[in-house]
């Protein structure tokens, strides 16, 4: 070990866990402490129930000082996990945390293998290569950035509104950005909301206002982020306004440009009835918008379009509030921050055509029997279906786009709650027997049960079994006319046949189709399915592997609205908890440049992501700024001349563990 | 490319309208067929479920028969066209599965080595529908019409086997290919939700109460759809529904009386074919008048 020699006389200490029996029931940690012993300067080796436990790290301090080591390695589970534990473990013996370095043999050995043997053998080779690797670190000290106290929370649903609500109450300065041209979210789509049977609007639209009115918050809708860099503690965000063809500022919403409109008849789909009501092209989406702004559609305007109206609209304004030469603008923000709320949309079932979505007019979605139950919606609150009949029987398929291996595989968490709800609101306005058909009734949440107990107690029926599909095949005299709902009663054991006038599909909660353009442009990862990764499933559900990007409500999974406040809740105070602290600790795992064998050739520049590296004409060498770079190794990789290294990976360190691993013979 | 033709044993036997009809429609396109040589009984459905291995190996020899007449004559393109529904499925199914079970492949490629046949091609099993709409073009057909279907209502059966679960030429929830190839004959498609639903199959000789009642049904829901024909793309299907119409007429006590014909033939129709060429002098509910 000559290398070793620069830092002075290399006293190591080992420490294998047992995990309980997670390790320990696949990998015979006695031989594998046994064989490390014999290693050149490894002073002391121990096994340990938990490592990770108070007494496991306090054996590793009292060791450091008894025995003066000043090199440890934890062979235990990934260092994703307990690395941090661990370093600070040797911080609070006196050691440099970077004279640590961990073996992960649960994730890689004991959970992966079945043959003790062999595992145990793998788990010396890596000990050995960490053993070899750990004499030869260098002592580093991390780097400290400071935190810009803004946040910029992308997506006005509930989730967004009120993280950006939380931040604001604490005296924080936060950009709500919403790409529609209301905040809102689908929450505001709702009627009532389970298991209280509040009205969504009610609980909504006050907290609207107040993120309208809050001195702390810049509500900028109809916009969206475009550019998204920089580091925790400084990004920077590239904001777009799409044109609103209206001044927002001057325009108060008094709606009389809408009556005036060159078009007599609403004309277009309107979005937020989910397409059950026409709109104008000039519009405001639901009463209580906010702001409270009306807005051109682009699409529609004729003088958008053509330039040639006679703009009735403009007449009328008093305010002046019309600017057809409106273009996009854009604006550059600086947040420490930001909190991701970018919510979900709705299974499309006419991916599911047996269900008949699209086929027969009375195969509705629950989102639009949502806006039909509503008396602010298409039919005042009246359940009329498309022909202006009254359904005497209507029937809730559940699990639609959920659960399903041709379609979703997820539970979407929701459905069986709110097909409860819409069964007992279809009930008290029609008094239509309701039929609900299930796979699994899930109802664990406060009170949910007791709420289907109380659905139960309405008469509403229930019939276990997923549907086969929908069809107007009517197979006897009294099925004519009616929409057939055939399914497997499973409690019963036979097929049945269930004739309905109107028929619920209540579909699920998916990804946004563009999960994956937001989550390159922020730097996260999301699952296969396209909902955002949390960094840890249990222990950090709000953070996400990029520092200072906080994710909730349901871009990160399916959830209700009592659970989106709950998360969002927790995404603001952990930005709180990034913003008071004022300055957050940097791995030191920085690139640095060798500048005696820079040969100035440039081409680490164009790769570095994070542009980090800059080229410095005097000298005609590459210089990386420390701040910037966030240790990717794109360019020390790149780099021709080997003249880039990069603290925790230097080459020697690399080939040393490399070395270890290939050493030794087999036991 | 080539199109080799499979006939299996009904094309030949019960379904001999199909044949005569497929062949003189493929011939009023200037499509040539060329049928395997020697070919043998595709198993069906039933001999799957006494012995896989056996069902794979009869179903797979035709394969091999048709890899050989290929590399016999020149090395373009080669599709099997098989236009009984159970021998599609069974050729189709034998292909998929061989392609991914490498040990059932191996012993019956082993089987196959000894009579000089070969798996080893890229051969596709192709339904004669899928070839006509898609190889051809409804364009084509079209411009071979000479006596449209003027308000003839056509309801268009497609059974299970050929949409499920293997074929990738039409959606399997909801297919269109023969309502479009309808419209193009200037009919009108009758949509109806029964299109793939079951026949019954051997049900009507095993337990012919629930036979005679699943066809019932179909023919039921056509007739309340005022449909004037249905066509079928499956011998079984066509023998089912229509040689069964005087029981079923008489046990559900209903006049459901509807001639049921394969889509060959319609094609034939209004290509301006003769009924004899057509094989419609066959039909047990004749068909002539619907053109009235």
């Amino acid at each position: 070990m000559s290398s070793t020699s620069k830092n002075g006389s290399v006293r190591i200490g080992y420490y294998v866990c047992h995990c309980g029996h997670n390790i320990a029931a696949n990998v015979d940690v006695a031989i594998v402490a046994k064989e490390i012993e014999k290693l050149p300067g490894v002073v002391i080796t121990r096994e340990y129930k938990y490592m990770c436990s108070d007494p496991g790290q306090e054996l590793i301090q009292e060791d450091i000082k008894e025995l003066n080591l000043n090199r440890i390695v934890v062979a235990s589970c990934s260092p994703l996990l307990h690395e941090q534990t661990f370093r600070n473990a040797l911080t609070h013996g006196g050691l440099n945390p970077y004279f640590l370095q961990m073996v992960n043999i649960r994730e890689n050995v004991s959970w992966v293998h079945t043959d003790r043997e062999l595992a145990t053998q793998k788990a010396i080779d890596l000990s050995r290569a960490a053993v070899r690797r750990v004499a030869i670190h260098k002592a580093l000290e991390t780097r400290q950035v400071s935190i810009n106290p803004d946040v910029l929370v992308v997506g006005g649903g509930i989730s967004g509104i009120n993280a950006a609500l939380t931040l604001a109450n604490a005296g924080k300065k936060v950009y709500l950005v919403e790409r529609d041209p209301t905040i809102g979210g689908h929450m505001a789509q709702f009627d009532k909301t389970f298991p209280t049977l509040d009205c969504a609007a009610c609980i909504l639209t006050p907290k609207m206002s107040d993120v309208k009115n809050h001195p702390n918050i810049t509500l900028w809708t109809y916009s969206e982020v475009v550019e998204f860099s920089g580091f925790v503690g400084s990004f920077k965000a590239k904001i777009k306004h799409k044109p609103r063809y209206i001044i927002e500022d001057l325009c108060v919403g008094c709606l009389d440009c809408i009556d005036a409109c060159v078009y007599k008849n609403p004309k277009y789909r309107d979005e937020f009835n989910v397409g059950l009501s026409k709109r104008k092209p000039i519009y405001i989406p639901f009463p209580q918008a906010t702001p409270q702004v009306v807005v051109v559609d682009p699409e529609n305007c004729i003088q958008v379009k053509r330039g040639k109206c006679k703009m009735t609209c403009v007449d009328v304004c008093d305010r002046n509030a019309f600017d057809f030469t409106q273009q996009e603008t854009f604006e550059e923000i600086q947040v420490g921050s930001v909190i991701l709320t970018t919510g979900f949309q709705t299974f499309n079932p006419e991916k599911t055509p047996y269900y008949g979505y699209g086929k027969y007019d009375n195969v509705y979605t629950s989102l639009e029997v949502e806006r039909i139950v509503n008396s602010a919606g298409p039919t005042g609150g009246e359940v009329l279906m498309r022909d202006g009949q009254k359904p005497k029987k209507v029937g809730i398929v559940h699990c639609v786009g959920s659960r399903d291996d041709r379609t979703n595989k997820w539970c979407s968490r929701v459905c069986c709650m709110y097909s409860l709800k819409l069964a007992s609101l279809i009930k008290e306005h029609t008094g239509a027997e309701v039929y609900n058909f299930y796979i699994d009734m899930r109802t664990p949440g406060k009170g949910y049960e007791e709420f289907y107990d109380k659905v139960l107690k309405e008469k509403v029926h229930f019939i276990r079994g997923r549907v086969a599909e929908v069809t107007d095949w009517a197979a006897e005299k009294e099925e004519e006319g009616k929409l057939i709902i055939r399914v497997e009663d499973t409690l019963v054991g036979a097929v049945r046949r269930i004739p309905v006038d109107m028929v619920v599909l209540s579909v699920g909660i998916e990804p946004q189709t563009d999960a994956h353009d937001v989550r390159r442009l922020f730097n996260i990862s999301c699952s296969t399915e396209g909902f955002f990764t949390e960094r840890h499933p249990k222990l950090a559900p709000v953070e996400t592997a990029a520092e200072g990007i906080f994710i909730a409500g349901c871009c990160q999974g399916p959830k209700d609205i009592p659970d989106s406040v709950a998360q969002s809740g927790a995404a603001a105070s952990q930005a709180l908890a990034l913003i008071d602290k004022g300055v957050m600790e940097m791995e030191p795992n920085t690139a640095y440049v060798l500048e005696e064998a820079c040969s100035g050739c440039k081409s680490c520049i164009s790769l570095c992501p994070y542009t980090a590296i800059t080229f410095v004409e005097e000298r005609k060498k590459a210089e990386i700024n420390e701040a910037l770079c966030k240790g990717c190794g794109t360019c020390v990789a790149a780099c021709p001349s080997s003249a880039i290294m990069q603290n925790l990976f230097e080459d020697d360190e690399i080939y040393s563990e490399i070395e270890g691993l290939l050493s030794i013979p087999q036991l | 490319m080539k199109y080799l033709y499979y006939p299996g044993c009904s094309l030949k036997s019960s379904g001999r309208a199909y044949e005569e009809s497929l062949l003189a429609v493929f011939d009023a396109l200037d499509i040539q067929l060329e049928e395997i040589d020697d070919w043998n009984c595709c198993g069906a459905t039933s001999y799957m479920g006494v012995d896989e291995i056996k069902a794979f190996g009869l179903a797979a020899r035709n394969i091999g028969l048709a890899n050989r007449q290929k590399k016999t004559q020149d090395d373009e393109e080669t599709h099997i066209i098989a236009p009984c529904s159970a021998c599609y499925l069974v050729l189709l199914k034998t292909q998929k599965y061989l392609a991914t079970h490498t040990d059932v492949r191996n012993s019956i490629q082993g089987g196959l080595s000894e009579i000089d046949l070969d798996l080893n091609s890229n051969i596709k099993i192709r339904h004669p529908l899928d070839v006509l709409v898609n190889d051809i073009g409804y364009q084509k057909i079209a411009e071979r019409v000479q006596k449209p279907l003027k308000n003839v209502k056509v309801a268009s059966y497609y059974g299970c086997q050929i949409i499920r679960p293997y074929q990738e030429f039409d959606k399997e929830y909801y297919p269109m290919t023969m309502d479009h190839l309808v419209t193009k004959l200037g009919g009108e498609a009758v949509d109806w939700p029964l299109k793939t639903r079951c026949c019954g199959g051997t049900l009507m000789g095993t337990m012919q109460d629930v036979g005679l009642q699943i066809n019932y049904r179909l023919l039921k829901e056509a007739h309340r759809r005022n449909a004037d024909v249905m066509i079928t793309t499956c011998p079984l299907c066509q023998f089912n529904l229509e040689c069964y119409q005087d029981k079923i007429m008489k046990s559900h006590n209903d006049s459901v009386e509807m001639p049921v014909i394969y889509f060959t033939q319609l094609m034939g129709m209004a290509f301006g074919l003769s009924d004899i060429s057509l094989g419609l002098n066959r039909l047990l509910t004749p068909v002539s008048d619907i053109f009235q």
